[in-house]
């Protein structure tokens, strides 16, 4: 195993390289890469777990089913799978707020938010959530959480996949769901940034 | 195994950096391997807990400096090369001619339309870790426990951070693919997996930790051992 960085010269050549001997094995076609992507660029992300949200801020009962058992409740909305296969979706409240990280590499709830931004899957913040996260929060997100509110840390250890349900702001009475999903942040449901500002 | 890559409460390595906006792939080369995750796994390359130890088993400092998905790359060899399907001397020289030639093509190839109708259904369908088993959970909801202390060589969860914690169960799943397990190329051999819930005070000391903060941390039923449980005079638990 190499000891030293490569430069992105290097890695693409490499990564070229592995491609040519992994389609001659027919393990990958550039067909089936162009699909993969193209499904993780323009069709799974944050904007699905976002209709789960306004969905659940909408709808009690609905919010009930994805507090019991997240996964079946997405299903409903035809939002699952790969990575996502079994969620639970964390309530904020007055008195707790919650926040997610994979410390030990970089699991994330795929389904509902598509792919993890770099920060997340950084050693930075793997590193320092779990020990100062209001201090994170502050600091690289400009979120404060007040010191009476609990901070939940859920590390991701195992394949369950958390994530966060936001708290529906104040003034947004008779919004349809339209101006809702305008408010719910990827960085919401993960917990490091509130919903967005009611104008 | 005591890797770097377990980085929960590790100091001193910088603030994190938050980009105002980032596509999801950076380079055209992350196109390439993000799909090598699924397409290796349906070609018998790894499972998920695999895939992850030979992430581990990365150079620290190579593993700490470069772009996220160049570790998925280190993944891909190290079990091509382990299970005889990547000759690495070959792929050196191929990777020596694409350097010298970014743009030449790649191998002429047909459609595969069952790799694609496989990309089309695991996306939603994703493969799941919840197994049936026999073992009865040792134990439950409301529970104290402490995460034994035990440091495997090969691949685990057992997060450095929490071992010899003690919390109190706050959520019971069923049984799950042991990762200690199946991470090791031993089988799934599915355990019982609990939701752990930790007080900032108990794992940082209370002169450190953040005010009124919890840490959940998700283990397997053999990670575990029972603490025993005193009342008090007020009923609560200690």
């Amino acid at each position: 195993m190499s000891a030293t960085t490569r430069t992105q010269e290097e890695i693409a050549a490499r990564v070229k390289a592995l491609e040519s001997m992994l389609i001659e094995q027919g393990v990958m076609t550039t067909q089936a890469i162009d699909r993969m992507v193209e499904l993780y660029e323009n069709e799974v992300g944050p904007r699905l777990g976002a209709q789960v949200v306004v969905k659940a801020w909408t709808d009690p009962e609905f919010k009930a089913r994805l507090v019991a058992d997240a996964t079946d409740a997405c299903k409903e909305l035809g939002i699952g799978g790969l990575q996502g296969e079994d969620m639970v979706v964390l309530e904020n409240t007055d008195s707790v707020h919650n926040v997610i990280v994979c410390t030990l590499c970089s699991c994330y709830p795929w389904p509902v938010l598509g792919l993890p931004p770099n920060w997340y899957k950084d050693p930075q913040y793997r590193a320092a959530i779990t020990r100062e996260p209001r201090k994170v929060l502050r600091e690289a997100f400009g979120f404060a959480v007040p010191d009476e509110v609990e901070v939940r840390v859920w590390d991701t250890s195992s394949e369950m996949r958390y994530w966060v349900l936001p708290q529906r702001p104040a003034g947004t009475d008779g919004w349809s769901e339209e101006q809702l999903l305008e408010l719910v942040t990827r960085d919401a449901m993960i917990g490091v940034g509130p919903v967005g500002a009611v104008a | 195994m005591n890797g770097v890559f377990d980085l929960a409460g590790t100091d001193g390595i910088g603030p994190v950096v938050v980009p105002e906006e980032e596509p999801v792939f950076r380079a055209d080369w992350e196109r390439t391997v993000f799909p090598m995750f699924a397409m290796c796994f349906r070609a018998g390359f790894f499972g998920v807990d695999q895939f992850r130890h030979g992430i581990e088993l990365i150079d620290p400092a190579v593993y700490l400096k470069s772009p996220y998905y160049e570790h998925w790359v280190h993944t891909v060899e190290h079990f091509g090369e382990q299970l005889g399907k990547l000759d690495i001397a070959e792929l050196d020289r191929r990777t020596e001619h694409y350097l010298a030639h970014p743009d030449a093509p790649l191998p002429e190839h047909d459609d595969d339309p069952e790799l694609l109708a496989f990309v089309e259904a695991v996306v939603p369908a994703g493969a799941p870790a919840k197994r049936e088993s026999d073992k009865v959970a040792r134990f439950q909801v409301g529970d104290v426990v402490r995460v034994i202390r035990s440091s495997p060589k090969g691949h685990t969860r057992r997060a450095r951070y929490v071992r010899g914690a003690i919390g109190e169960v706050v959520l019971h799943h069923g049984p799950m693919i042991y990762a200690d397990s199946a991470g090791n190329g031993l089988g799934e051999n599915p355990e019982h997996v609990y939701t752990v819930r930790f007080r900032a005070e108990e794992l940082w000391g209370a002169e450190y930790a953040e005010p009124n903060q919890v840490v959940n941390f998700d283990v397997w039923d053999p990670y575990l051992e029972p603490v025993t449980v005193t009342v008090t005079t007020e009923g609560a638990r200690a």
